[in-house]
């Protein structure tokens, strides 16, 4: 069951990556190491190696420090709050990157919404120049990976036991020691992996730097892009690519050593380690850290108003609440923003003016839009499909059955979204190009399902694993044949989850710009990368009449989403 | 009335090296009521996978009415599982739920809509049928899983645990539900728990098993009042278990001596055989320890003394817990119908005890104690 998706990867992931990296090495005479003294020679790329690694590790810092309230908030209110913060993050997570990054071109310009807030505050007195630096990557790394952050927290959270700190309450803990003795502990694993996802997601990153930074925020990815672009250097792009995957490997290795890597898929017991390596100096120094930790806090709540500090511990307080809206405010409001300027007379200018269909009439009439839309929806429908042909057996297989080596199939399944994408991305190109599948949706659809399948596989097997098994035993047992068990019993429980598993491999190929940033062009754009091409020409008010429809779209997809999970958890 | 006979021939389990099940042979009449007893990991689980087909045995073979269903699928064999957390299928109507097995087996509509409204009326839950399975109570699902199952009339009803989430009472109610439908049904019901009073209940016969075999195999007062093993005097109800040694044997009669005692005694031989000087155990069920004040019952065949540690009033029955004064001799439990007033007895005060040779059965002591 498990045979297409190890061809499909290993025809599209494997085989491509290879044929880079031997590229790196193998010149036209034979073996050589002159891309590596290339990349060597100066300390240009060394430079951007540096300046990656710098972005990439203050993105993951910011985003899982301020990531961790919000993801905490998330697990503690009651379903209805929830549900509400769970959609704004959402929606954030599934706004393209193109789009949240345009909408910080126009909120960062010299007239957009921020200098015009200061200057009518009078804090300046002409437009800063804002965009094109080390804070505006930032702002923009850190508005693109926070929902991912928050939302791989929230998964470890979620699953902690509420009664414990309750229970740590009743043993004499104040409130602050609770939180950093009890709480705090049992939710490292899933800070981790955040930190962990970000960083890696933030190292092959180039939507963000390209649109928001200057030369100096130039990061690896985009020296890659060049090398291929424009000069057709494969050999050297090979070389960048192994550089970046040897980053890769170290962090997660570093990973490995500390944390263990099963810790990322959830299907462990977390912690269960933990009581061998209780003695070390290193848990003793974080012991008494969040001893201080928590000794400090209850000071500073003692010092607070009587009438707050007595109240329910469960109840989030105002400043945490306060926090986390405006958090979750600065990650939706530019795109929130754009949709008034998008129906303006008066370009990208903050206030908007009056009120025009133009832009949105400018964009349907363009042919290389339109094809982009329908291409991209063809591309995704078709990705969502086959890689839900393909993943949800393999799924079944590791779930329901005693394979060998469990492990390791799933970290060969999941290794198209450690791999960086851009590597992938290459590597596709050029396997692509000497099978002629350059431009074809054909082509596009086999890479995309690449790097959709580990996400309807991993979907797949949470959802098997919460499907009671003895369903199909009484059914079986009631005299259903094998077919009609799957037909009248698995499949009718099983179709919620099957089909949000379906739309997150459809969102995943319908934002996709990196290998379809190589694989296709002029009329065989998809959206992403028409919308690549536009915005790197000039910012227009189409673009932002195109981000709208997108942003409207997304919103209404997670809708019937969130309407499904729910539907399914009804049950 | 249909209902099948069940023959398992040397079926046989192994999962890895442990063996869930070792070579079981067993035989269910035509419309019994058979209870698989034991206590977690005894195999009685798997023995009832075995028999439904949900899972496939090693060696050995299943026989229903004499035709030879070991490698048929389960669903080709005509028989009824009650799943232990009832196993209702959470999409569809209760109503869909009974009729899903008739469904599967081509009914016509008409014929199928008046057969699970027969069935609903059976277990008394006429009008839950457009409702779904979360708007019920546990007990209404356990009912609900029940009309699924015998609404298609199978040979052969198992049932797993069925009334394990209940709480006492409605466990009370669903076991004498459960026995009026076997009644009224005539079906043959394989059924499961770890629960020996429900066990004593509602079987016919009680099948006991431990370490995935048979330990023994009877009506529930054959494993009460003649026990063949040490396990069996333990798992079901109370018992107070004595060392002694067999003097002589006459007809089912046993002369022995209690451990640590000079004065003879009598036994029951409980169709044993047992040979002078064996060590065996006697057994004798709490409530047949006679309590007195030293002296008084000449007809009681055993007689120890000991001190009264505690009194305990559970209901009908108030127990006490007594410590002879015999060294080595463990523990003692007595029972007696609980009646209104003071206590009769003081705590630490000296009591004398005894049982009437007929109610004291000797036990081949397997595992030594």
């Amino acid at each position: 069951m498990g045979a297409p998706l190890v061809l499909l990867l290993a025809l599209f992931l494997v085989y491509p990556v290879g044929q880079l990296l031997l590229l790196s090495v193998y010149g036209d005479n034979g073996f050589t190491l002159a891309q590596y003294r290339q990349l060597f020679a100066s300390s240009v790329y060394l430079d951007v190696l540096l300046i990656t690694l710098n972005i990439s590790l203050v993105t993951t810092l910011v985003c899982v420090i301020t990531g961790y309230p919000i993801a905490y908030l998330i697990s503690v209110v009651d379903k209805e709050r929830k549900t509400t913060l769970l959609f704004w993050v959402l929606l954030s997570f599934w706004t393209s990157f193109l789009v949240r990054a345009f909408a910080w071109i126009v909120l960062l310009g010299r007239n957009g919404v921020i200098n015009k807030l200061l200057i009518s505050l009078g804090i300046i007195s002409s437009p800063a120049s804002l965009l094109y630096n080390f804070g505006s990557v930032l702002v923009g790394m850190v508005n693109a990976l926070l929902p991912l952050a928050v939302l791989t927290m929230l998964a470890v959270m979620e699953n902690i036991d509420r009664t414990l700190p309750r229970a740590a309450a009743t043993l004499g803990a104040r409130p602050g020691m609770a939180f950093w003795r009890i709480y705090f502990p049992l939710s490292l694993p899933g800070v981790a992996a955040a930190g962990i996802m970000v960083f890696v997601t933030a190292i092959g990153f180039f939507i963000v730097p390209a649109l928001l930074g200057g030369r100096r925020e130039t990061m690896i990815t985009q020296l890659i892009i060049d090398q291929v672009q424009q000069t057709m250097n494969w050999g050297f792009a090979g070389a960048i690519s192994v550089l970046l995957l040897f980053v890769v490997f170290i962090v997660f290795a570093a990973y490995d050593r500390l944390l263990g890597l099963s810790t990322m898929t959830g299907a462990a017991a977390p912690r269960n380690a933990a009581p061998s390596r209780s003695s070390g100096p290193l848990h003793k120094a974080g012991d008494a850290l969040l001893t201080l930790l928590g000794a400090v806090s209850d000071r500073i709540l003692r010092l607070l108003p009587s009438r707050r500090r007595d109240r329910n511990p469960d109840q989030a307080g105002m400043g945490l609440q306060a926090f986390v809206w405006i958090m979750l405010l600065i990650i939706s409001a530019p795109t929130i923003l754009m949709i008034p300027l998008s129906f303006g007379t008066g370009g990208l200018n903050w206030p908007p003016q009056g009120f025009t269909l133009h832009w949105y009439e400018t964009v349907l009439s363009s042919p290389l839009w339109t094809q982009a839309m329908l291409r991209s929806l063809m591309v995704g429908l078709g990705t969502g499909l086959l890689a839900m042909l393909i993943g949800t057996p393999a799924a079944f297989l590791l779930v329901r059955s005693d394979i060998r080596g469990k492990a390791a199939w799933l970290a060969f399944i999941l290794s198209p979204i450690v791999v960086p994408r851009m590597i992938i991305a290459v590597g596709l190109f050029y396997v692509f190009a000497r099978m002629g599948l350059i431009g074809s949706a054909f082509g596009l659809i086999l890479g995309h399902t690449v790097v959709a399948v580990p996400y309807v596989v991993m979907t797949m097997m949470a959802v098997l694993r919460n499907y009671d098994t003895r369903l199909d035993h009484a059914a079986q047992s009631l005299g259903a044949r094998p077919f009609a068990t799957l037909r009248y019993v698995t499949f009718p429980i099983l179709g919620a989850g099957m089909m949000s598993s379906f739309l997150f491999a459809f969102a995943t190929s319908f934002d996709e710009l990196t290998i379809a940033l190589f694989a296709t062009g002029g009329l065989n754009a998809t959206l992403p990368k028409q919308f690549w091409d536009e915005v790197t020409l000039e910012v227009s008010p189409a673009i932002a009449a195109v981000s709208t429809c997108l942003f409207v779209f997304m919103g209404l997809l997670i809708f019937v989403a969130e309407r499904l999970r729910r539907r399914a958890a009804a049950r | 009335m249909v209902s099948s006979s069940l023959r398992i021939h040397e079926l046989c389990k192994r999962y890895g090296d442990f063996v869930a099940l070792a070579p079981t042979s067993l035989d269910v009449a035509s419309g019994e009521f058979l209870t698989l007893l034991g206590p977690s990991g005894s195999g009685k689980t798997t023995l009832l996978s075995l028999i439904a087909g949900l899972a496939h045995p090693d060696e050995g073979r299943i026989l229903i009415d004499d035709t030879d269903v070991t490698h048929s699928p389960a669903y080709d064999r005509d028989i009824g599982v009650v799943f232990q957390n009832y196993a209702l299928f959470p999409h569809m109507t209760i109503e869909d739920n009974i009729a899903f097995p008739l469904k599967m087996r081509k009914v016509a509509d008409a014929e199928a809509r008046r057969r699970t409204a027969e069935a609903l009326e059976t277990v008394r839950l006429p009008h839950v049928a457009k409702r779904y399975p979360r708007e019920l109570s546990g007990g209404q699902q356990q009912r609900i899983a029940l009309a699924r199952c015998i609404v298609y009339r199978p040979a052969i009803i198992l049932m797993d645990e069925p009334l394990g989430a209940l709480d006492k009472k409605l466990r009370d109610q669903m076991q004498l539900e459960i026995k009026r439908i076997h009644r009224e049904l005539g079906t043959t019901i394989v059924y499961v728990t770890h629960d020996q009073e429900e066990a004593m209940t509602m079987s016919d016969r009680i099948c006991l098993m431990n370490a995935g075999a048979i330990e023994q195999l009877g009506t529930p007062e054959d494993l009460y009042f003649r026990p063949r093993s040490v396990f069996v005097a333990d798992f079901l109800g109370e018992s107070n278990l004595l060392s002694a040694t067999v003097r002589g044997v006459d007809g089912d009669g046993l002369d022995i001596v209690l451990a640590a005692q000079a004065a003879p005694s009598r036994a029951v031989g409980n169709g044993g055989s047992f040979a002078a000087g064996e060590p065996i155990k006697v057994m004798v069920r709490p409530q047949n320890l006679v309590v007195g004040d030293a002296g008084g019952g000449g007809q009681l065949s055993g007689r120890i003394s000991g001190r009264l540690l505690d009194v305990m009033i559970s209901g009908s029955l108030t127990r006490l817990y007594i410590a002879p004064e015999t060294v080595g001799m463990p523990q003692l439990v007595a029972a007696h119908p609980t009646r209104s007033g003071a206590a009769p007895y003081e705590i630490g005060q000296l009591l004398s005890l005894g049982w009437h040779a007929a109610d004291a059965v000797a036990i081949r002591d397997g595992k030594g104690i």
